[in-house]
């Protein structure tokens, strides 16, 4: 017998039992929704993580030399935590031996940061900011644009020109109802020129990323973020994955033979990519994947029993009807695969019944609660090869029995 | 028990010949089944049924035999044997020209679907498919196409008279009319024998001459037709009659037209 003979012979059983079939299917149908929007969930945040979170705080193929790492997602051991405070700092006169040994092409950018009470005249209360003083190239490599007025130049880095860029929360909170753009903000007693007003760049778990105001590395606030000659790291952005490695390696050269590193000593300082501080959250993604398979794999269990259960009740309903095909000259292979193929058929429709709910429950999801949502390809074939699968197996055994029937003592039930 | 009775009676020179000659050479195209010394025991809980005890049977194309017998006679068991859904413990079985006595399940199958027409006293049709689909259904297991499957079902329902109700499921049709739709679905392989066990047990009288008359057709078309049933009234209707009884045949009686005595009579002078 054909095999789409035997799905329409399927298809039209379950046709005829709808509520019956309906219930057998339940439990594969809520294994595959689970599975669909667990993964949904943890996939959402995975390109959460990867495109917006890290992607914001550091750019493609770019990496920071930096004391110890800027983004630790994971928490951090106290021993790893105390080793890092053993460290020396980065200091100033690193700069220019580390900008030599990078490839041609390459841009870097000088970063020292604090958090420092700020205030205006324009409202009573001083607010604590994220203030940087950087090089000029920090807002090419952050691909950061202005909505109002402009960014800094190379020429007022080296002067030390007073002015800041400013986030949208900090514009909207220091001067609520005048323009910001040539106005004054005052970082320590000292006032700065706002010259720009930096493109919203989002949040984090609903942390803005707008709270923060970036001013030339010579201006008078490198007094302030960081002790004399001494950066918090520079951020070095290359046109290539290739082009990164390489200077990662010169990067990590010219820092162990400026701190006289012996071959078995370990770095004193980090190179932060990206790909590392995700390493966390690739682990996180592991379990969650797996208990997102685990906790809907019950699901498929009770569903494989049910439908075994279902297709047992059903050998036994129509021994006849096997016995009159066994007549009519099917071999045991043709009654094998009519029951497989029901079985099979049955949960298959139940993961894809299950597909849709689960899609609708991660949008659902995502539309009401912060968790970003993405429904993955792959949790879909696999859903659906799974329902295959289970009907497969859930059979194997009502059908054998089928298959195995003596003619004519299958022709005598009734 | 007396074992002289295992010495089965055999109407004709032809059939004695056919029967003897079949561990020898296979029989010939002229005989639909060929049955030497079939036997068949049971084991009912511990006690052995001997239902057959060495039964020989030749049956000639276009025959029309009525196999009766009381119940315990070995009748159902010897249906099961003719019909490929048994193997006999003992003995040789040739169906038009084939010995299938040896042959594996699956092979049974395949000559099940080719070779025999099931009708059953309790019709056994599928009960959610349409009388179309239950004429198709041994089709279906021959590999045909659907098309040609869908033709050749139309056609063996027109046969039976039963061309307009071709959509109609099992429920919605007369005692009649359901076993007119096995008939249709036991011809539309075109087999060697058609098989009919007890085909009017579940029918009134009216409608047993009915299914009779549709049987007698068939058999003067040319269709070998063999039906088991334990009414003499029923079984009148064949030209041949089988009585069975403790597992042997006990008589074997032939109403024999003017043209089969003619073929007998050449075949054994030919022969």
């Amino acid at each position: 017998m054909r095999f789409y003979e035997a799905v329409r012979l399927a298809l039209s059983m379950i046709r005829v039992q709808k509520l019956k079939s309906f219930f057998t299917l339940l439990g594969v149908m809520i294994g595959v929704m689970f599975l669909i929007a667990v993964v949904s969930i943890v996939e959402g945040m995975g390109h959460y993580m990867q495109d917006d979170l890290m992607g914001k705080l550091i750019p493609i193929n770019t990496f920071n030399l930096r004391q110890t790492p800027n983004v630790t997602l994971g928490g951090v051991d106290r021993a790893t935590w105390q080793e890092w405070q053993r460290r020396p700092r980065i200091k100033e006169e690193d700069i220019a031996p580390v900008l030599a040994a990078l490839s041609p092409g390459t841009r870097a950018a000088v970063v020292s940061q604090d958090n420092l009470m700020v205030e205006s005249r324009y409202v009573p209360k001083p607010k604590q900011v994220d203030a940087s003083n950087v090089t000029a190239p920090w807002f090419d490599i952050k691909k950061m644009g202005v909505t109002e007025g402009r960014v800094f130049t190379a020429q007022e880095d080296a002067l030390g020109a007073p002015v800041v860029v400013i986030g949208t929360d900090v514009a909207s909170y220091f001067f609520p109802s005048v323009d910001p753009i040539g106005r004054e903000l005052k970082v320590g007693h000292i006032p700065y020129t706002v010259i720009g007003i930096a493109e919203s760049q989002g949040s984090v778990f609903g942390i803005s990323l707008d709270k923060f105001i970036v001013a030339p590395y010579n201006s008078p606030l490198k007094r302030l973020t960081n002790r004399h000659g001494v950066i918090d790291g520079i951020m070095i952005q290359s046109s290539d994955e290739t082009t990164m490695l390489a200077n990662e390696d010169a990067v990590r050269s010219v820092m162990r033979t400026r701190r006289k590193l012996l071959p078995q000593q370990k770095d004193n300082f980090v190179l932060e990519t990206s790909d590392q501080d995700l390493e966390f959250w690739n682990k996180i993604k592991g379990y969650l994947v797996v208990a997102g398979i685990a906790l809907p794999a019950i699901g498929l269990v009770v569903g494989a029993i049910v439908i075994m259960n279902i297709m047992l009740v059903a050998v036994a309903e129509r021994t006849a009807e096997i016995g009159v095909r066994k007549a009519l000259g099917a071999r045991r292979q043709d009654i094998l695969a009519q029951f497989l193929v029901e079985s099979a058929t049955l949960s298959t429709l139940g993961s894809a019944i299950g597909v849709v709910c689960g899609i609708g429950i991660s949008a659902i999801i995502a539309s009401v609660s912060p968790l970003p949502t993405h429904v993955a390809l792959w949790s879909i074939v696999v859903s659906v090869m799974l329902g295959a699968g289970v009907g497969i197996a859930a059979g194997v055994y009502p059908a054998s029995r089928a298959a195995l029937l003596d003619p004519i003592t299958a022709l005598r039930a009734e | 028990m007396n074992n002289e009775i295992e010495e089965a009676p055999l109407s004709t020179t032809a059939e004695r010949r056919a029967v003897t000659q079949v561990a020898g050479v296979a029989p010939g195209q002229e005989w639909a089944i060929v049955a030497r010394g079939l036997k068949r025991e049971y084991d009912m809980g511990g006690e052995i049924v001997r239902a057959l005890r060495g039964v020989d049977i030749a049956v000639r194309r276009n025959e029309y035999v009525a196999i009766m017998g009381p119940s315990g006679s070995g009748k159902s068991t010897l249906m099961n044997l003719i019909g490929c859904l048994d193997t006999p413990d003992a003995g040789e079985y040739w169906l038009n020209g084939t010995l299938v006595s040896d042959m594996s399940d699956d092979q049974l199958a395949h000559v099940r679907n080719k070779e025999i027409g099931f009708v059953f006293q309790t019709f056994n049709l599928l009960p959610r498919s349409t009388a179309l689909q239950n004429v198709e259904l041994p089709l279906v297991y021959a590999g045909v196409g659907s098309e040609e499957r869908r033709a050749r079902a139309k056609e063996a329902l027109e046969r039976v008279e039963l061309g307009e109700r071709m959509d109609h499921r099992p429920n919605e049709l007369s005692g009649g009319q359901r076993q007119r739709v096995a008939i249709a679905r036991a011809l539309v392989n075109r087999p060697a024998i058609l098989l009919a066990d007890e085909p009017t047990g579940n029918l009134d009288s009216r409608t047993s001459e009915d299914i009779m008359r549709v049987f007698s057709g068939l058999s003067d078309h040319g269709q070998t037709v063999i039906m088991v049933t334990h009414e003499p009234d029923i079984a009148a209707h064949a030209r041949r009659v089988i009585v069975l009884r403790d597992g042997v045949v006990e008589t074997d009686e032939r109403k024999e037209t003017f043209h089969e005595r003619l073929t007998a009579f050449g075949s054994s002078v030919v022969g």
